[in-house]
């Protein structure tokens, strides 16, 4: 199929004599003359070689993972992008299509959100994935508002302070004049069990986040054990690539599971756009927000694929339905589909295993380094929490003029920890480039 | 089109319809309502023993264009379930005041707003024009 459609001179004069036009400018004469051609003050034209020159110039002053080495993770992480993902993405039938809710003339783009669906639920152990959100914090607070919908309002979201601060204001954002008080958060060092005891019969959910934003590993069994005695969902926000090697929030128990799928071959971009991964129990789905691809089989009795339970959704539900959402990312959806399928069950484990050693050698390696400390928060997984013996600010500026991204400092969200920084590592980071980092801290 | 409308039966404003037995109750929508709403592919039904107070909302329907909630005509605590409605519910369709029949309640004091059968056609009547 061509792209790109060109029509000759004398298509464009047999289309104008058709709609009774003699010239294309005839089209605009509805404009007022006075602003038909406004004068715009702007300099003439540069080359296209002058202007590469001066927009790469431009460019070159960021950073970026291929000229720095990166240790900043706090919810957008360095992980690999194998270039088919852009290869596909790039396909003009993906990248201009819009919204499926024609599904007859959508079929690629449904076929693609279901392929997608169906992975995130091998991933993370859950029934039903959605077709994603803008990103992991919306997500959260779209889960928040759904735990109040299936729990007949009860109205109070339990949070612990470890979940990232950013998405924990996200959901604040979410839930301002909706009545829904959220607790849990107030001490950052309240431990999981300050938690649980403020879990009642008023609470719709209890939030955790599991590697939290720390990097420690969570138990999520018990706690879900414990939420449900108290008759609320627990809603569990994890690490994709972290699924390579422990337990998924399907086999946890978790009512509703999300995720920020940025890891998953969607590459950091400055911050955006990310994926917004939603997963929940199948006694939930008539609850979920979001758009939904179904299979199904056309009047021929071929498979087809449709937007399904669409009485979920604002544009029949109106205010009784559990969110007003009516997008998604389907490109992001697409490149976490691409990158999950060239990957696979092995290739994550094995991500996750390089992930998950080259963060504990650089601990060891960091501890030993005078004037540093690491964190011991237990079990933990590409963070982990560095004391230092300067302010963080001071650290990275000295580790930027080596070409090193240090960790994030956590002196904004979480003071009472000092001066302390998030190091993240992950497979892009080699032991050279951990050998380096620590070498410069020395210094 | 005339819509089914029993004359021993009474209605709400919001389409649903009770026969009150004594101190038991039965409730469903009706022709008037299944008809809007086409198709039905889902009931929500709330577990006996809950309790609602007259106008509350106690559960929702389903269809392939829309969703709606379901009212109490009057207070009243749950003492069945039609759970042949959770499986088929088509039956809404095909037979609002016999097998379509949604939840038997034990009546609360207190009145809910309820029509008769003609104060309910005349209603419909008024919608519809």
């Amino acid at each position: 199929m061509s792209h790109y459609i060109s029509i000759t001179a004398d298509e464009r004069a047999e289309m104008l004599k058709t709609i009774g036009v003699e010239h294309v400018a005839d089209l605009f004469a509805v404009v007022p003359e006075a602003v038909r051609f406004p004068q715009v003050d702007l300099p003439p034209a540069i080359s296209e070689i002058e202007l590469r020159r001066e927009l790469g110039a431009m460019a070159a002053r960021n950073a970026n993972p291929t000229t720095q080495s990166i240790f900043l993770g706090a919810g957008a992480y360095n992980h690999f992008v194998p270039s088919a993902v852009d290869q596909i993405l790039r396909r003009a039938e993906f990248y201009t299509s819009y919204t499926p809710y024609q599904p007859e003339i959508s079929q690629g783009t449904l076929q693609a959100i279901f392929e997608y669906q169906s992975l995130i639920c091998a991933l993370s152990g859950m029934d039903v994935a959605n077709a994603s959100h803008y990103d992991g914090g919306t997500a959260l607070a779209e889960a928040a508002l759904m735990a109040v919908a299936a729990t007949r309002n009860r109205r109070t979201i339990v949070v612990a302070p470890s979940v990232n601060p950013q998405y924990r204001a996200v959901l604040r954002t979410y839930v301002q004049a909706a009545g829904i008080r959220i607790l849990g958060d107030e001490r950052p060092d309240a431990t999981n069990d300050d938690l649980l005891a403020l879990v009642d019969n008023t609470t719709a959910a209890l939030i955790l986040q599991s590697p939290d934003f720390f990097g420690a590993l969570h138990d999520l069994k018990p706690l879900v054990e414990r939420a449900h005695a108290a008759g609320a969902l627990l809603i569990a926000h994890f690490d994709p690539i972290g699924l390579g090697l422990f337990q998924t929030p399907g086999e946890a128990g978790a009512d509703i599971a999300t995720a920020e799928g940025q890891p998953l071959g969607v590459g950091l971009s400055f911050g955006g756009p990310y994926l917004g991964i939603f997963t929940c129990n199948e006694k939930y789905v008539r609850k979920m927000p979001g758009r939904l691809a179904g299979a199904t089989l056309d009047l021929n009795g071929q498979l087809g694929y449709v937007l399904t339970l669409q009485a979920r959704e604002q544009h029949i539900r109106r205010e009784h339905a559990t969110s007003n959402i009516c997008t998604n990312q389907g490109l992001m959806a697409l490149a976490a589909a691409v990158y999950l399928g060239l990957v696979g069950r092995q290739g994550l484990r094995r991500l996750a295993e390089l992930c998950y050693h080259r963060a504990h050698y650089a601990a060891a390696q960091i501890a030993n380094v005078p004037g540093y400390a690491v964190v011991d928060r237990g079990p933990f997984f590409k963070e982990f929490i560095v004391r230092c013996p300067r302010p963080v600010a001071e650290i990275n500026a000295v580790l930027r003029e080596r070409n090193i991204i240090g960790g994030y400092d956590l002196a904004h969200d979480y003071p009472h920890l000092g001066n302390a920084m998030l190091l993240c590592v992950t497979e892009m980071n080699s032991k050279a480039d951990i050998d380096d980092l620590v070498e410069a801290l020395k210094g | 089109m005339a819509f089914k409308t029993p004359a021993e039966l009474q209605y709400t404003r919001s389409h649903e319809w009770i026969r009150i037995e004594g101190e038991e109750a039965t409730v469903g929508i009706t022709d008037y309502a299944q008809d809007s709403l086409g198709d039905v592919v889902y009931v929500e039904l709330p577990e006996v023993g809950a309790s609602f107070e007259a106008g509350e909302s106690f559960g929702a329907v389903e269809s392939v264009k829309a969703a709606s909630d379901l009212y109490m005509p009057v207070a009243g605590e749950v003492v069945t379930v039609n759970q042949t409605l959770v499986d088929k519910p088509e039956i809404l369709n095909s037979d609002p005041y016999g097998e379509g029949w949604m939840i038997k309640i034990s009546v609360a004091p207190g009145v809910g707003a309820l029509m008769s059968a003609a104060a309910y056609e005349k209603y419909v009547d008024e919608i519809k024009h």
